[in-house]
């Protein structure tokens, strides 16, 4: 009996599902905090994909076009210049300080929710899969309205420029491409914004996350 | 003495935390033994090492030099897999500020260490809802800690740390945050829980409504362990410990 009472074992888990449900739950929780991360997502990642939509606008209204179009394009920059690469870049620079900022903010504010986890007996790859798990829905939510704001904002406005054309000869399946692209663009800038945070919010003893006081 | 009984020893701890330049020993060599099924309080004024104390009982915290043993098992030689364990199978923690997890419901916070404890869910809501109504909360089940008072709180958390029947369940200044009434209910709760359960209690606090219930009172000062006390040898009247609080 003793003996059996000593034993001290290793076998500790966090199911994906619960995982999942908690880091939801607490993205939920904090909905305006989470819309500011996600805002910053959406907005780089519209950026990002205004430019590779407006290229192939272009590029379909170069090829099947009518005359008339094709020489008032003929004067503008199509092709995807080093000053646009260098725009998105940088766009998407200042979406992963973005990002890592306000993760680490909702990590400095849950030191005491950590603490209280690894009491409980959390292991570090438990906080690990929260921060994560949360990032990544937040990558996904922002990429993906993202791109739906970026792609739909250059199709309205070369309707307006250019009339229904743009429609006609829109190359829809490189522009699906292009989206599934900046899709996992965004999610991975996510998920590497919130990897320093999440590991320092891993790293803490119960204690000192204890003691701090937010 | 019997060494088997010992579900808490602690041998020469000491704690010294380095601010800069500045070395504070905050444990200056504690020697303590505590055996199944106790109820002790660890009294002294704050700044005196109590919190130090239980951090290190918990394995919350690593002793600076000395060893401390939960079920004559060494935490120092525990890794992170086996203090995880031990945390979340033989100790309930109690907190002066309760620290429930705020996005969850009462019931989904008495759940979570079953949830680590590999418990399936059906198991871990039965087992949950019989520990809420064991603290009178069973009317309360999904509310979240904001929806509840403070002592509601405390008692969502006293069922927390009773989920994965523990050996030990460590309370720092568990009254620290509630009104006489209330405090005084939640020491009722868990003196009848450690004759009910057996459980083990070890209480640091700085609350005299504490020294009536505990069979053993360590009194901690300047970081060393002042005195001890057996509960026959205190003569105090409860209504005027009352009074002075």
């Amino acid at each position: 009996m003793a003996d059996e009472r000593r034993k001290v074992e290793r076998q500790i888990v966090l199911p994906l599902s619960k995982a999942v449900e908690i880091s939801f739950k607490s993205l939920r929780i904090r909905f305006w905090r989470s819309l500011i991360t996600t805002s910053g997502i959406i907005l780089g990642i519209a950026f990002l994909m205004s430019i590779f939509t407006n290229n192939l606008v272009h590029e379909g209204l170069l090829e099947e076009g009518t005359l008339e179009i094709k020489v008032r394009l003929q004067g503008e920059e199509v092709e995807f210049s080093a000053r646009q690469i260098w725009l998105v870049s940088l766009s998407l620079l200042v979406c992963v300080v973005g990002i890592t900022n306000a993760m680490l903010m909702s990590v400095t504010e849950r030191y005491r929710e950590i603490g209280t986890m690894k009491c409980l007996g959390a292991l570090d790859s438990f906080i690990w899969k929260l921060f994560l798990l949360e990032s990544l829905f937040q990558g996904l939510v922002g990429s993906i309205l993202g791109v739906i704001v970026g792609g739909g904002f250059v199709i309205l406005a070369g309707l307006l420029r250019y009339g229904g054309q743009v429609i006609s000869t829109f190359p829809v399946l490189p522009f699906l491409g292009y989206a599934l692209a900046v899709l996992a663009i965004g999610v991975v800038i996510s998920i590497i914004g919130s990897l320093f945070p999440a590991s320092q919010a891993a790293r803490m003893v119960p204690a000192e996350a204890m003691r701090t006081e937010v | 003495m019997d060494i088997e009984e010992n579900v808490v020893r602690s041998k020469d701890v000491k704690k010294v935390f380095t601010m800069g330049k500045i070395s504070l020993e905050a444990l200056k060599g504690i020697n303590i033994e505590i055996k199944r099924g106790e109820y002790i309080s660890i009294m002294g004024p704050s700044g005196s090492g109590k919190s130090t104390l239980f951090n290190m009982i918990g394995g919350l915290d690593k002793p600076t030099e000395g060893k401390v043993y939960i079920d004559e098992v060494d935490v120092a030689q525990l890794d992170a897999y086996e203090l995880a364990w031990l945390r979340c199978r033989k100790i309930g923690y109690i907190f002066q500020t309760f620290n429930l997890i705020p996005v969850m419901t009462a019931l989904e916070n008495v759940t979570l260490p079953m949830v680590f404890a590999g418990m399936s869910t059906d198991d871990s809501m039965d087992k949950g809802v019989e520990l809420l109504n064991t603290v009178g909360l069973g009317d309360r089940l999904q509310h979240k800690p904001l929806e509840l008072s403070g002592g509601q709180q405390q008692r969502v958390a006293v069922a927390r740390a009773l989920a994965n029947d523990p050996a030990i369940v460590l309370a720092d200044e568990p009254t620290g945050n509630l009104d006489l009434k209330t405090g005084k209910e939640i020491i009722v709760l868990l003196r009848r829980l450690n004759k009910e359960k057996g459980v083990t209690i070890i209480s640091a606090t700085h609350d005299l409504k504490m020294l009536d219930v505990s069979d053993r009172i360590f009194w901690i000062r300047d970081g060393k362990i002042e005195r001890v006390e057996e509960r026959a040898g205190i003569k105090l009247e409860v209504g005027t410990v009352e009074g002075e609080e």
